[in-house]
């Protein structure tokens, strides 16, 4: 079965969404993530949604279904590469996406997903040592 | 899910297109894409009346058991742009004043009745639902290349 | 599949229950035969219908084309009529006709004819068709009532409808204009790398609210900006769609990765604001451009920092 194809960049994925997903693939999408991020102990999700030409709400629920359940597993999510059309119309329907970072493109995405990281890591305890530490890909 | 697969050859006339699983809505908002394209619609209008098009055929399916969904030409709207009518015949809405109104923080599409009309509304020109319980749901939306 | 019922849907086939009798075995059949059988009568009747009605016009339109406008209406016109009984021109089987008579308004609006003169037009079929009606049914005084009076609201149908396709043509042109005149008028400027401003002037009404958006996202995508600086000094008031349309453009430009601080925020302009109710949730306000640039270049400023803390 046709899958979306989940790259590894460093200690993120990286995930390119082309323009006609339909609803079996998204959700093939969300498990896979997930399985990939167990399996490789990624931080960092980055979705680039630049060839989507449409985003209706169901792929909204999605992209925030996939930030919600990507931070239980200490990871972040950053969507990058909207389109102004879609951005305007996603306003318009007042589709709210919580949780979900987004970036103009890779380079701001990882910026971002190493601040996000970051802010993590100065909230987390006293000494500011993770439970898995060492665990972490380096 | 139904699993009944789209029915192109049954004699539905060129325009109206069958809403019976997912691929399905992808192919519906292609046709879609392709007729506002053809009305002379600007780029931000194609989006919203192609995201307005995912939305009522999602709906059709998830709520309706599946349906029906109609692309009209300029020509039977009578102006430059494109009709949507999207039907079902699904349970209906019992309360369609309630469906039309925003959830709380303005967020749809995941509402109490999770059918997301109000925002779809907002993405077209011209919007009227008809529903009946029992019977089933039809949208009529259009948006125009004004 | 579930519609509406024939009184509530549009554009569907409604046949239309015909109350008058049906002395020949239909009444639609009648004009449909005429039109066909005498068809050059009834063309050259409305074509010198029309001379006559719009006698200042005469010689605008070559003779030649006027009659091939007006065949290509009959054939139409022949084909719907044909079919089942309805006489509502919305409906599918009058599609080739109301196609025809827009493109006709089009034409005629296009030399300089006024809305009222191609209605005219249209409307002097009725001379045609009544002199074969009253030919055909000479001896059925009934039948020729209820035929005039269908082939009369026909007709009125068609020609309301060259007055629609004016206005529609219209508004196109206002439309068109209109939307190069909201280009012109929102200009984003680059104020420094990643930092854009958007200084708007006038009102903000969701039909500006549309072009902003567009105009200050493409810029943004373009200039690669982090920063979005709307600077509403120039705008005369300040009301609830006002800030809904503000937080809508805000709300847009944060999908696109960006983040966007309001300035010009006159003092009666937060005083509004608050006596409305007014809820600018967490977006940054300044009192002046100069304000809302020193902000921006900190939030730039902050990011160039992290970037070289990570070398």
């Amino acid at each position: 079965m046709e899958r979306i194809p989940i790259v590894t960049l460093g200690e993120s994925l990286f995930v390119t969404i082309q323009v006609d997903i339909d609803d079996r693939l998204a959700t093939t999408l969300q498990d896979d993530l997930m399985e990939r991020i167990v399996a490789t102990g990624a931080r960092g999700v980055l979705i680039d949604i630049s060839s989507m030409e449409v985003v209706d709400s169901f792929m909204g629920r999605m992209f925030a279904g996939i930030a919600s359940m990507s931070r239980i597993l200490d990871a972040e999510v950053v969507v990058i590469g909207m389109r102004p059309v879609v951005a305007i119309t996603l306003v318009e329907l007042g589709l709210s996406m919580p949780g979900v970072r987004t970036a103009l493109n890779v380079e701001r995405g990882m910026a971002l997903l190493d601040q996000a990281l970051t802010a993590r890591l100065n909230s987390v305890g006293v000494d500011g040592e993770l439970a898995d530490g060492d665990d972490a890909p380096g | 899910m139904a699993t009944t697969p789209p029915a192109k050859a049954s004699g539905h006339p060129p325009n109206m297109y069958p809403i019976a699983c997912d691929d399905d809505v992808v192919q519906f908002r292609h046709r879609v894409r392709e007729a506002a394209i053809a009305a002379g619609l600007r780029l931000i209008d194609q989006t919203k009346l192609v995201t307005a098009a995912s939305e009522l055929a999602r709906n059709a399916l998830e709520h309706g058991g599946g349906g029906l969904g109609e692309v009209c030409s300029p020509e039977t709207v009578g102006r430059a742009g494109v009709r949507l009518i999207v039907e079902d015949d699904g349970p209906g809405i019992p309360d369609i004043a309630l469906a039309m109104t925003d959830g709380v923080s303005g967020v749809s599409g995941g509402g109490a009745l999770g059918m997301g009309l109000p925002g779809t509304r907002r993405l077209v020109d011209s919007f009227e639902v008809w529903s009946e319980v029992g019977v089933g749901t039809c949208v009529t939306v259009e948006k125009w290349a004004l | 599949m579930a519609r509406p019922p024939a009184s509530a849907g549009k554009g569907l086939a409604a046949p239309v229950t015909s109350a008058t009798p049906q002395l020949n075995g239909g009444s639609r059949s009648l004009l449909a035969s005429l039109l066909s059988e005498r068809r050059k009568q009834v063309l050259d009747a409305w074509v010198r219908a029309m001379d006559r009605k719009l006698e200042s016009r005469s010689g605008q339109t070559s003779e030649a084309d006027v009659r091939a406008e007006c065949t290509a209406l009959l054939d139409a016109l022949e084909l719907a009529v044909a079919g089942d009984l309805s006489t509502d021109v919305k409906s599918v089987e009058y599609a080739g006709v109301t196609q025809l008579v827009n493109a006709l308004s089009k034409d005629r609006a296009r030399q300089g004819y006024s809305p009222t003169e191609t209605a005219i037009a249209v409307f002097s079929l009725k001379d045609a068709l009544l002199g074969v009606l009253e030919e055909a049914c000479a001896d059925q005084p009934e039948l020729l009532v209820s035929e005039i009076k269908s082939m009369n609201a026909l007709v009125d149908d068609l020609g309301l409808q060259t007055f629609e396709a004016y206005m529609a043509g219209r508004e196109e042109v206002i439309v068109s204009q209109q939307q190069s005149m909201l280009a012109l008028s929102t200009p984003v400027v680059k104020l420094w790398d990643g930092i854009v401003a958007l200084p708007l002037i006038g009102t903000l009404d969701s039909e500006r609210t549309q072009t902003v958006m567009e105009n200050l996202l493409v810029a943004i995508v373009d200039t690669e900006s982090q920063v979005a600086i709307i600077d509403i000094t120039g705008v005369v008031t300040v009301d609830t769609s006002v800030a809904q349309n503000l937080l809508k453009t805000v709300a847009a430009t944060r999908l696109m990765g960006a983040d966007c601080i309001i300035s010009g925020i006159r003092p009666q302009i937060a005083q509004t604001m608050v006596f409305l109710g007014v809820e600018l949730g967490d977006v940054v306000t300044k009192a002046t451009l100069a304000d809302a640039f020193r902000v921006a270049l900190r939030m730039v400023g902050a990011n160039l920092a992290t970037a070289g803390s990570r070398q």
